[in-house]
């Protein structure tokens, strides 16, 4: 299937790549939203990568349809994914089980494995951030081994704590803030996985490797009260 | 952004009932979706854009967005304001409180916004500008993270909240008024102009002339994110789910039932739905009026006719400073801080609280403000109540509010159960005429 630009009324731009989860179409949003924002177009407001596709917004007082498409598909055609920043390998260190993960008990029975094989194959795989959406701050990670895959909770958690490292279904993430959630709860970091007071608010950005580091409870409460507020912390970024 | 800055930022309003849902508002919060950061802003931007320019500011700047049941506000400085979108009743000073036309207010005088009757949300601007942090570049409310605006949420009781330095001269912004044709953006059933897409192609052929060919009706399960319409069901091709990807402001999602939802200003950035169509922009304007129980409907146009609409509309909205109508200088009201029958609330927590709709004094009848559902009735028929005690608690845009006793007296009849429906202006209860 080729790319397709399709109109989102009479200012919004998307650019489809594909119609399936896949690293590669993936790496070729996040190209081309990035070499757009380099590019600076005039009228250009703003870009949305997603899993397959680019949401772009641009002003219609500035550029045509026509032109919004044909300005894009110029910058994707010069576009050198040489020299696109290299991606992030982010680390969120995390509390698993116990209080933080009341659903790590359930998933270790589900994929019929310790809770320690579960911490471990959880921890050890290398997950890839494919969009930021749903809610601010909120991740979208690819990657979690089959064996985890469990079914989410038959009604959802009225409050699921900030921080909380969860499964649900075939995908793991982090919830940014206290809010309702269906998914198991396996964890919690400290990270502040959103932060309005930074000009960059979240620490993983699309195309970015994320891996949960495990940490004890006195790590973390240790790390939750150095911070100003509770579980505001900073995720550790490595080449 | 907007020319402001915590410098000459003065203490300007004190909130003594905040209303269902009052919150800080500029055009919204650009550049942060791809942080999962909604857009937030005013639902009506072009109303939004005129109280601003009605009161010296930039079209830009951050002011409140009163959402069908008004906040009760006291002054603490001299100043303008003025009031578009939904037209209101309520009074300042014992005047009615003028509309789309901006006026002076003295320090000390309440500002009381009973009701919003024409339409569903009304945008109080004041000179200056409402002086609130910007976060990522806005001073937008964002209702479902909790941060920007003030402190992150609704107005409540209590909250006192500043503005910038005014422009000019407050007696050069008096007396300013909207032209009759930037008014008149209320009514039902309503045409909605929208493009077809991004994910038309997700749809039958049948469903998109059912989309097109349809009345819809909105919901009660209708608020700043979106308002999912109830209406003749609309066949997909195929699954009802896609992958996530980007929810443009005005994006018409068909979920696996059949039934649209128009997306709005706090919604999601991403969304797993197809779309099968985009409204425009500036009706985005008219749907913000519309309340649940209401009907609209669509008609497709092409890419190249809605940007002339909107450039033409852009193009208008910018030049409408020189247009400002300048009426006759709407002086100081009479009386100062006072309002008569005016009911004082204490409130700290728990929902906003109303007087019942405005009653001749004889006739003892408590109405409904809105259409809602009568959530619990608080008192029984028979029960001497005290001015200002709830007597029903209602839910309307997914909010709870209570009614209260317009004075003290018996409540004689209650006519409402709980679950019941209500409409605008119906008869709950009717209490004694004579004090």
């Amino acid at each position: 299937m080729g790319v397709r630009y399709l109109p989102a009324g009479e200012r919004g731009l998307v650019v489809e790549f594909g119609d399936a989860v896949s690293i590669e179409v993936n790496t070729q949003v996040r190209g081309l939203a990035l070499a757009l924002e380099a590019a600076r177009i005039p009228g250009l407001i703003e870009v949305v990568p997603t899993y397959r596709s680019l949401g772009i917004e641009y002003d219609p007082q500035i550029l045509s349809f026509a032109e919004a498409e044909r300005k894009v598909r110029e910058v994707g055609a010069a576009l050198d994914p040489g020299t696109l920043p290299t991606p992030k390998r982010v680390e969120i260190p995390t509390v698993y089980g116990g209080v933080y993960g009341p659903d790590l008990h359930f998933v270790a029975e589900h994929a019929g494995l310790s809770e320690a094989e579960v911490i471990r194959l959880h921890s050890q795989t290398v997950y890839h951030v494919y969009m930021i959406g749903f809610s601010a701050g909120f991740a979208y990670l690819g990657g979690l081994p089959e064996r985890l895959h469990t079914p989410r909770l038959p009604s959802p958690r009225i409050k699921v704590p900030k921080g909380s490292v969860a499964i649900g279904g075939s995908q793991t993430g982090a919830y940014p803030a206290e809010t309702p959630g269906g998914w198991r709860i396996i964890g919690r970091t400290f990270v502040a996985l959103f932060d309005p007071l930074q000009e960059i608010p979240t620490p993983m950005q699309p195309g970015d490797s994320v891996q949960f580091v495990p940490i004890t409870e006195q790590e973390y409460l240790r790390a939750s009260s150095v911070q100003p507020g509770a579980e505001t912390g900073s995720a550790r970024a490595r080449e | 952004m907007n020319g402001l800055d915590q410098i000459g930022s003065r203490e300007m309003i004190e909130v003594l009932r905040p209303g269902l849902l009052t919150t800080v508002q500029d055009r919204g919060r650009f550049g942060y979706q791809k942080f999962g950061v909604p857009v937030s802003g005013g639902v009506d931007e072009i109303a939004l854009r005129a109280a601003n320019v009605l009161v010296g500011n930039t079209q830009g700047a951050a002011a409140l967005e009163v959402t069908a049941l008004g906040p009760r506000l006291r002054f603490l400085a001299e100043t303008v304001v003025a009031l578009t979108g939904a037209e209101v009743e309520g009074d300042i000073g014992g005047r009615a409180i003028p509309w789309c036309k901006s006026f002076q207010v003295r320090a000390g005088q309440i500002l009381d916004v009973r009701a919003c009757t024409r339409g569903l949300r009304t945008y109080l601007a004041i000179a200056g500008g409402l002086d609130v942090p910007v976060l990522l570049g806005s001073r937008s409310t964002c209702l479902v993270a909790n941060f920007g605006g003030f402190h992150g949420r609704p107005l409540a009781t209590g909250d006192v909240l500043g503005a910038g330095p005014p422009s000019a001269p407050l007696g050069d912004l008096a007396g300013r008024e909207v032209p009759e044709a930037w008014r008149a953006r209320h009514g039902s059933p309503v045409l909605l102009r929208v493009v077809l897409g991004p994910q038309v192609d997700a749809f039958t052929e049948e469903g998109r002339r059912t989309f097109l060919g349809s009345t819809y009706q909105i919901s009660p399960n209708a608020d700043r994110m979106g308002y999912r319409l109830d209406g003749p069901v609309i066949a997909h091709q195929g699954s009802a789910d896609i992958l996530s990807d980007w929810v443009p402001l005005g994006g018409v999602q068909v979920p696996g039932d059949g039934k649209p939802i128009i997306l709005l200003a706090d919604r999601q950035t991403t969304g797993g739905y197809p779309k099968i169509a985009t409204v425009i922009k500036p009706d985005i304007s008219l749907v913000a009026q519309l309340r649940p129980g209401e009907m609209l409907a669509f008609r497709a146009v092409g890419v190249a006719e809605a940007q002339e609409i909107a450039r033409k509309i852009e193009a208008e909205l910018l030049g409408l400073r020189a247009q400002l109508v300048c009426a006759e200088s709407w002086g100081y009201a009479a009386g100062v801080g006072e309002v008569p029958g005016g009911v004082s609330l204490d409130q700290t927590e728990g929902p906003a609280q109303v007087p019942s709709t405005a009653e001749p004094a004889a006739h003892g009848a408590v109405r409904s403000p809105m259409p809602a559902k009568v959530v619990k009735v608080l008192v029984e028929a028979g029960r001497m109540v005290a001015a200002g005690q709830p007597l029903f608690l209602l839910q309307a845009m997914k909010m709870e509010f209570e009614v209260v006793a317009p004075r003290t007296g018996c409540l004689l009849a209650v006519h409402v159960r709980e679950g019941d429906a209500v409409g605008v202006d119906e008869v709950m209860g009717r209490m004694e005429t004579t004090p």
